[in-house]
């Protein structure tokens, strides 16, 4: 078994866990059975075309899988994975979720962050 | 690691060796450090969370010349975690404020404040009278525009962010160490940014992440231990776990790389897909006003209020109205009564308008959006209601 560690934006979506352990010989199988146990954390990760969004980085152990062989990167037994959003906050809250653009495309689209 | 400082030939006064005494005594900074600390110049971004607690240790430990910028006002949901200021600050300039804390610890500091917001415009320039910048602002434009401007003018970059529970922190744009960019290359795209006034963060976690920043600081100006370069720091509040990630320079990065293509400071709000133009709520969604509800709901009218916010918030304050979380509203749709008026409210009317939006979508006609939220309820129409 391998461990995901999903940081805390993203827990609500996979039932407040911190990690998730899943069975996988690879970074895109251990994704794969994360979103197939937690279909809701999906759309945080990935674009509608289904790639990694380029904002999110995961790792294996401390290494960017992007230097390793990215999603094919072997994972084994007490492997590490992690997924490390950017996040951008210090100062004051700016209300940049209300002020987002609105179109219907992403109408419905939640932030990692808003509660909805 | 060697100093990033220049040296520049500073003394100490009586005064400032009593002071500094508890680190003269340490063999680590010494006299000598002491001195690199007073010649070292740190501009400070932003005079918010991370920015409390990194200028007032910065201030404290006898860094010379600190710089702040920040165009801010204080204001009381900024108490929360913002140190620097106090309750009778609320309604001062953040530099104001911040000043009088500063200037009251170290009265021997050398400080200059730029009223003013970071830009393509000023950043090199103001860069430029610095040896270290400490990014504690709050936005993905600012923090891609402190990055380059680092990497450009080769200034190191102490980096800290914070979100809900979650921190990071390292130390970007050193000579042969990574970016920002190399770390992220691309920002969320805008209504996937997690930045938000209604996202949360706990207190304290800006003043962990911001006395992280100032240690980082410190260090580069003494030129001791191992700074974060190469390391990205994960500080996770509620497990209190800390763990650390590679990074790597990316060679091909676009502003740090071997072949460059950002020589130049851009226009980051549009990096960022920020349009200016494209305002809220607008966007062709009908919209009420508070004024016009409170007239419609006291005339009796028929109209069913909507609460799009989540039970938490709901438990701050309400109006009464029927509370479907905006998330659960494409399953809980069958709730609501399509031939009736609607009108959808959030805190701001940020999520209440993708509310109406889905429900016309859903096929619903006589849906409304309550501009400015409950906040604008309790602001314009019922003081009574608290506001957050």
């Amino acid at each position: 078994m391998s461990k995901i560690h999903i940081p805390t934006p993203l827990r609500q979506y996979v039932g407040k866990q911190a990690t998730v352990e899943v069975s996988a010989a690879t970074v895109a199988e251990a994704m794969d059975a994360l979103v197939a146990k937690h279909p809701d954390v999906r759309r945080h990760l990935y674009t509608d075309e289904g790639k990694l969004r380029a904002f999110v980085n995961l790792y294996v152990n401390d290494e960017d899988i992007r230097y390793l062989q990215k999603e094919a990167t072997a994972v084994s037994e007490g492997d590490s994975i992690s997924i490390v959003p950017s996040i951008a906050g210090g100062a004051a809250g700016t209300g940049d979720c209300e002020t987002a653009d609105l179109k219907p495309a992403t109408t419905m689209r939640r932030c990692t962050c808003c509660p909805a | 690691m060697a100093s990033t400082i220049t040296e520049i030939p500073v003394t100490l006064s009586k005064d400032e060796i009593l002071r500094y005494s508890r680190h003269l005594i340490m063999p680590e900074v010494g006299m000598e450090g002491q001195q690199k600390l007073k010649a070292a110049r740190v501009l400070c971004i932003g005079a918010g969370g991370l920015g409390s607690p990194l200028a007032l240790y910065l201030a404290a430990a006898g860094v010379g010349t600190l710089g702040i910028v920040d165009f801010d006002v204080v204001d009381y949901t900024n108490l929360q975690r913002q140190i620097i200021h106090s309750t009778a600050d609320v309604g001062r300039k953040k530099l104001d404020s911040a000043a009088d804390k500063l200037k009251g610890i170290n009265p021997f500091l050398n400080l200059r404040t730029f009223d003013t917001r970071l830009s393509s415009d000023n950043a090199l320039q103001l860069f430029r009278d610095f040896d270290i910048v400490a990014d504690g602002t709050d936005n993905f434009p600012t923090r891609y525009l402190v990055n380059d401007a680092c990497v450009l003018t080769g200034k190191p970059n102490v980096y800290g962010s914070i979100f809900r529970f979650e921190g990071q922190a390292s130390v970007f744009a050193t000579k042969d160490g990574p970016c920002y960019r190399c770390l992220y290359p691309e920002p969320p795209p805008p209504g996937l940014v997690p930045s938000c006034a209604e996202g949360g963060v706990l207190g304290i976690l800006p003043g962990l992440v911001g006395v992280m920043q100032a240690t980082e600081a410190i260090k580069l100006i003494l030129g001791i231990g191992e700074p974060l370069v190469g390391r990205l720091l994960l500080i996770d509040a509620l497990g209190m776990k800390f763990r650390e990630l590679k990074l790597r320079k990316n060679p091909d990065c676009p502003v740090c790389g071997t072949h460059p293509t950002i020589t130049k400071l851009i226009d980051y709000n549009e990096f960022c897909g920020i349009r200016g133009e494209e305002k809220p709520v607008a966007n062709g969604v009908p919209e009420i006003q508070v004024e016009e509800l409170k007239r419609r709901l006291d005339a009796k009218d028929d109209v069913f209020v909507l609460d799009v916010r989540e039970p938490h918030e709901y438990q701050i304050c309400n109006i009464g109205g029927h509370l479907i979380p905006l998330n659960d509203l494409p399953k809980r749709v069958s709730e609501l009564d399509s031939s009736r008026e609607i009108v959808v409210h959030c805190k701001m009317g940020g999520r209440s308008a993708k509310a109406v939006a889905f429900l016309q979508q859903a096929g619903f006609k006589k849906v409304h959006n309550l501009a400015g939220g409950i906040n604008a309820w309790a602001e314009r129409v019922d003081p009574t209601v608290p506001k957050y």
